[in-house]
């Protein structure tokens, strides 16, 4: 909303030494968020010039047509002044707007009396653009009359400031001058008479004619409808200038008398109007439903395919508007219309808002309508339309028609200490009421309980808190005190928050970079994935309005966006990545409606559970990818890629730092490389996979080859994480280190090989580690040797020479039992 | 072997004169001095130490010396030995120094050779940020609460007090699921946490709740269509617009620096009655760039506070729709951006750098932000 000062000044009595800047901190105050303070023609620097012009000569020598043309600016501006002008729409005798040297335009333009066109041109005839004041540059500034050396700023509205303010959907009054002016009435404590109040002066119909008639088919969308009926309007007459001025700096375009006063109206006063040519109109005129299947071609020629939803107005020939949001082509005024009906009525928010969001359409109407307007602004806005149209346009008053829906205001109840309980601030009883009067309530109560009725134009006041609101905004948020309150016994972060932000650390400290990547992809992804329809990690949540038609669904792994960060990584010149993400995907399918309970209760809790039943699941997962080099070539040797095994690594060093115990096992995963991929189990469960990438994925996102990654279900992880960790015994008795060799086939996981290892050598054994690999000559083929470190202990005695053999002999019995193993150099 | 006194040489005897004694230490000595590294000193040591060495053989010669000679002879021996022992022992400690101080010396290194072969990581900024703003709050008591991403649309919009026709409820700003009548969203705020913290815990409530939100927007310079919040919510009887602004002044001097404000301006939001922008002081130029055209302040424009986030008192309405007797407990909420925050607090300029996961970006924050 782009309001003059020079407007809301005529409005309430505002002090004079109040800036622009001034007014709008008054009104951010008050809780009107003013964007910005503009002044219309703020580049100009310099006197601008009433001038007439004189004479006018035709070059018609150079390529596009020239004037010369000879300008009296009065004894002020140096008298007559010969200036070359390049429009073409104005005549002798025409009063201009001239810039003379010296004169800064916009954009640091500077007027300088120079040769040109073969003559001295001593200043410049401006257009509106020139002067920044509108993007007219049609022509040069004709204006209806002036003295020649008069300040021509002024009347053409230069200097004017303007405030323009975003309106809050809760202050739908606030999208007029009336409500802007009555927000400063309030702040200065200046008079303030209500134009909304006020009945135009409308001379008795003097003809016979009787007014268009009108009609509500529904009190429920239309509470009220009004049509005022003029006969005789002059189409030629012009808007006045200063109300071109207006609305320009409000924002809005002046197109013709009719539309213009419609327009000044509502910015004035927050009432939407529509002017209908009343030559077209043929039976009472009037709001109803749409009937399925119909259409419209609203003014922006656009064909509006209407539903039964669809509140529009009608006569007897169909429909000619969308209520409240738009007129249609038929029906509208022209340049021919001298019979005029204004349209004035009341629609539902509801029905408006919804119409805007069907058809994709805002208009400054609509946008009012949704906020809410004043409910018995009508006929006051149309009457002062009338009056304009016909002190401007001539036309005799020919009466109005209304239907109207009975008004009962409802009464809002309040302890009058309610706003001072909720501020924590004193206020007075009678600064309550005084307040709310100021804001135009009726408060019909003044004991401790207050009775207040809201003003029609604030459909926003409905519950007590609201009033609460009103008053102390108006003692202002700059007096709250800064109180804390006693504190809680709180708990803490949760065991789900403290051991992800101990992994996330963790696997920074080792060289890994966080990111947080969007959790949009494309189905395209999803097959470079190369997952199965049926696998867990195709998408089934779709947006039904994606930013991106090619990513309409949301992750169900994180690898995508993973990939692709890696990928773009490299592409910008890191010789290697190492990235995380610990973040939700969405798995499982959406169908069904959710349930909408009502918000008058609490949801019962089946109804709860039914709505949180229908969300998909959306487990935390970390996922990592490993791409390049893991160590850059350097003084101490070549570069190392990352592979397989750092995937891993990292799977079983996260399970580590929060004390969960997972299971490395041999696992089979489309993502991943056949034999390169470690599925990831915990207590039992599958819950992720660790690996080299497939080369075909690999490939698809033009990583390096051996490019690994690792995602794993966090939730399932942490769940399996012990609260409390237990304290083991640590034995000062001596160790007994035993190294053993066996000889299996290829087939069998040292995995196997060291749980069978470790189940044999039984309660003694301290720990084991495989020291060596071997596949050779002194192995059978198909077979390899793995060499392990074993360590024994006992927590309360040093180990015999016999334990130690027999707990080493019972590991090996134990592997050759499970795994096969043949133990070596036997 | 001789044993004593089976036989007697004066031959050999002559060998024990103090004279030839003299002798053998002067010739061990030169020996010792003589020795140019460890190896030459040990074969010094068993030249004239060993059992070969010729004090070692007179003074097996002792034995067959009469007693009387005995003692003196013996004792005249011994100290010979313990000279010779001596010396060696004392070369023994210099060579050993000289060879430590050569072997150091060849052991040098250049220590400024690059160490770190594998270096740092780093967490996202924006995690944490909203991990620093979570543990002000715990510290005032208060739980960190969650809730799904994807959320149904009562808990996003209905319960929030935005009615299903609510310019605030627009198909231009919501990502819908499945379709726009489907009920479920991605959720545009964090406010629905309030709505899940009041269903689901027992009053008193004191929550902070970070995390990611979704609208329509393109990216770019200032937009992300996804972004994060953290959310505080409140409940408790006697609860104050006056205890609100206290704990946003508390939470702003802990993050911004001490006696840092805030400023809270009417504004409207469904879930909260009486509603407010908040801003906060500009923690760089603490108001003095206001009018003051020679020190222009780039974190806050010159306006002397920073617009950064909303809050307000929870509208009773939200409390109904929760089963919250909104007369007996009141509530306060605020919420605020986090990349917005780490823009003007860490003076990032492009949205585009928080979301591209350019790993540039997060490693010059390292651990913390
Ligand atoms: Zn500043």
């Amino acid at each position: 909303m782009r309001a003059p000062v020079s407007w809301l000044r005529e409005l309430v009595e505002i002090p004079a030494d109040q800036t622009g800047r001034d007014i709008a901190a008054r009104l951010i105050r008050a809780g009107l968020e003013v964007e910005t303070v503009e002044t219309i023609g703020g580049g100009v620097t310099g006197a601008l010039f009433v001038g007439r012009v004189v004479e006018i000569e035709e070059l018609s020598e150079f390529k596009k047509s020239i004037r010369w043309c000879q300008v009296d600016v009065g004894a002020a501006g140096g008298g007559i002044r010969g200036i070359i002008c390049g429009a073409r729409n104005f005549v002798v005798d025409d009063i201009v707007v001239v810039a003379l040297p010296g004169t800064v335009l916009p954009g640091g333009f500077k007027i300088v009396s120079r040769e040109t066109y073969g003559h001295i041109s001593d200043g410049m005839i401006c257009s509106e653009r020139e002067l920044a004041l509108s993007e007219e540059h049609d022509g040069i500034m004709v204006l209806p009359a002036g003295t020649p050396g008069a300040d021509a700023g002024p009347i053409i509205g230069v200097g004017e400031e303007v405030l323009d303010i975003s309106v809050t959907p809760d202050r739908g009054y606030a999208l007029s001058l009336r409500g802007i002016a009555r927000e400063l009435a309030i702040s200065y404590g200046a008079p303030f008479q209500d134009p909304g109040l006020t009945v135009a002066d409308l001379r008795a119909p003097a003809t016979n004619a009787s007014p268009a008639q009108c009609g509500s088919e529904d009190f429920e969308a239309c509470a009220l409808f009004t049509l005022r009926t003029i006969v005789g309007f002059d189409p030629k007459a012009a808007s006045p200038q200063w109300m071109k001025q207006r609305l320009t700096a409000g924002g809005m375009r002046p197109v013709s008398l009719a539309v213009d006063v419609t327009n000044y109206v509502m910015l004035e006063l927050g009432q939407p109007l529509h002017a209908f040519d009343l030559d077209k109109l043929n039976g009472p005129v009037r709001a109803g439903w749409a009937e399925s299947g119909s259409t419209l071609e609203t003014l922006d020629h656009v064909t509006r395919n209407l539903t039964p939803d669809d509140l529009v107005i009608l006569d007897d020939d169909g429909i000619i508007g969308l209520a409240g949001t738009m007129g249609g082509l038929d029906g509208e005024i022209d340049a021919d219309t001298t019979n005029i009906a204004i349209e004035a009525a009341h629609f539902a928010p509801s029905v408006v808002a919804r119409m805007g969001r069907r058809h994709q359409l805002s208009s400054e109407a609509s946008r009012r309508f949704e906020r809410g307007v004043d409910r018995t602004l009508a006929p006051y806005a149309s009457a002062r339309a009338a009056a304009l149209l016909i002190e401007y346009g001539g036309g005799q008053y020919v009466g109005m028609t209304a239907v109207e829906a009975p008004h009962e205001p409802s009464v809002i109840k309040m302890p009058v200490s309610e706003p001072g309980a909720v501020a924590g601030l004193r206020i007075d009883a009678h600064v309550v009421v005084e307040l709310l009067v100021a804001v135009g309530c009726e408060v019909l109560s003044s004991d401790d309980q207050l009775e207040v009725v809201a003003p029609p134009w604030r459909s926003d006041l409905t519950d007590p808190a609201d009033l609460v609101e009103e008053v102390v905004r108006l003692v202002g948020y700059d007096l709250l005190p800064s109180t804390l309150p006693v504190s809680v016994a709180g708990h803490g972060l949760s065991k789900s928050q403290r051991l992800k932000r101990r992994i996330g650390m963790t696997l920074a400290a080792r060289g890994s970079v966080e990111v947080l990547t969007y959790p949009f992809v494309s189905a395209d992804e999803l097959a470079d994935l190369q997952l199965p329809l049926t696998d867990i990690r195709r998408s089934k949540v779709r947006l039904a309005n994606p930013l991106s038609d090619q990513q309409p669904y949301l992750r169900a792994s994180l690898l995508p966006g993973l990939l692709s960060a890696a990928r773009r990584n490299l592409g910008r010149g890191m010789s290697g990545v190492h990235v995380f993400e610990l973040g939700s995907v969405f798995q499982g399918e959406n169908t069904g409606l959710a349930p909408r309970p009502s918000v008058l209760i609490r949801p019962r809790d089946d109804e709860w559970a039914a709505l949180n039943e229908l969300l998909p699941s959306q487990p935390a997962h970390l996922g990592v990818v490993l791409a390049g080099e893991r160590e850059e070539a350097g003084w101490w040797g070549p570069a190392q890629p990352y592979g397989w095994q750092d995937a891993i690594q990292t799977a079983l060093l996260i399970a580590d730092v929060i004390g969960a115990v997972i299971r490395i096992e041999q696992g089979i995963d489309p993502v991943f490389h056949p034999g390169r991929c470690a599925e990831i189990k915990c207590a039992g469960v599958s819950i992720g996979a660790a690996g080299e990438l497939h080369p075909r994925v690999i490939q698809a996102w033009a990583l390096p080859a051996r490019s690994s990654a690792l995602e794993l279900d966090l939730d399932q992880l942490i769940a399996s994480a012990p609260d409390v960790r237990a304290a083991p015994a640590v034995s000062a008795h001596p160790v007994a280190k035993e190294d053993l060799a066996v000889v299996v086939a290829d087939s069998v996981t040292v995995a196997a090989v060291t749980q069978a290892l470790r189940a044999g050598a039984g309660e003694l054994l301290e720990s084991i580690r495989l020291f060596d690999l071997y596949r050779g000559p002194q192995v059978p083929a198909g077979h390899c040797s793995m060499a392990f470190a074993l360590r024994f202990r006992a927590p309360d005695r040093t180990l015999s020479a016999d334990e130690t053999a027999a707990a080493r002999q019972g590991a090996i019995n134990r592997a050759a039992a499970d795994c096969g193993a043949a133990i070596r150099g036997a | 072997m001789s044993g004593p006194n089976t036989s007697f040489d004066p031959k050999q005897v002559a060998v024990l004169s103090a004279e030839a004694i003299t002798a053998m230490v002067a010739t061990a000595r030169a020996a010792v001095v003589a020795a140019a590294d460890l190896a030459q000193l040990k074969e010094v040591r068993l030249a004239h130490l060993g059992d070969r060495s010729p004090l070692a053989l007179a003074n097996r010669d002792i034995g067959a010396l009469p007693p009387a000679a005995k003692a003196e002879v013996g004792k005249r021996v011994g100290e010979a030995r313990a000279a010779v022992k001596a010396a060696l022992d004392s070369r023994q400690i210099e060579l050993e120094q000289a060879r430590d101080e050569f072997v150091l010396a060849e052991e040098c290194v250049d220590v400024t050779l690059p160490a770190a072969r594998s270096p740092l990581g780093a967490r996202h900024p924006l995690t944490t940020v909203m991990e620093r703003i979570c543990d002000i709050f715990v510290a005032m008591g208060y739980d960190i609460a969650e809730g799904p991403e994807v959320e149904a649309e009562w808990v996003n919009f209905d319960a929030l007090n935005v009615p299903p026709d609510h310019p605030a409820r627009t198909m231009q700003d919501t990502f819908y699921v499945t379709s726009s009548e489907s009920g479920v969203v991605l959720r545009t705020q964090t406010s629905p946490i309030q709505i899940r913290a009041m269903l689901d815990r027992q009053l008193p409530i004191y929550v902070v709740a970070p995390g990611r939100v979704y609208r329509t927007d393109e990216l770019d310079a200032t937009h992300t269509p996804v972004f994060h919040q953290v959310e505080g919510l409140a409940v408790d009887e006697g609860l104050t617009m006056g205890d609100l602004k206290g704990t946003l002044d508390h939470f702003a001097q802990e993050m911004f620096g001490p006696g840092i404000v805030t400023r809270l301006r009417p504004s409207y939001f469904p879930f909260t009655e009486p509603s407010a922008e908040l801003d906060v002081q500009c923690f760089v130029c603490l108001g003095v760039s206001v009018d003051n055209p020679d020190v222009p302040c780039r974190t806050c424009g010159s306006e002397g506070w920073i617009e950064w986030g909303g809050c307000g008192m929870v509208n009773p309405r939200v409390l109904q729709a929760v089963g919250i007797d909104s007369s007996k407990y009141r509530g306060f909420a605020f919420g605020m951006g986090i990349e917005r925050t780490l823009m003007f607090r860490n003076g990032v300029t492009d949205m585009r750098d928080m979301v591209e996961g350019d790993v540039r970006f997060s490693l010059a924050f390292g651990l913390e932000s």
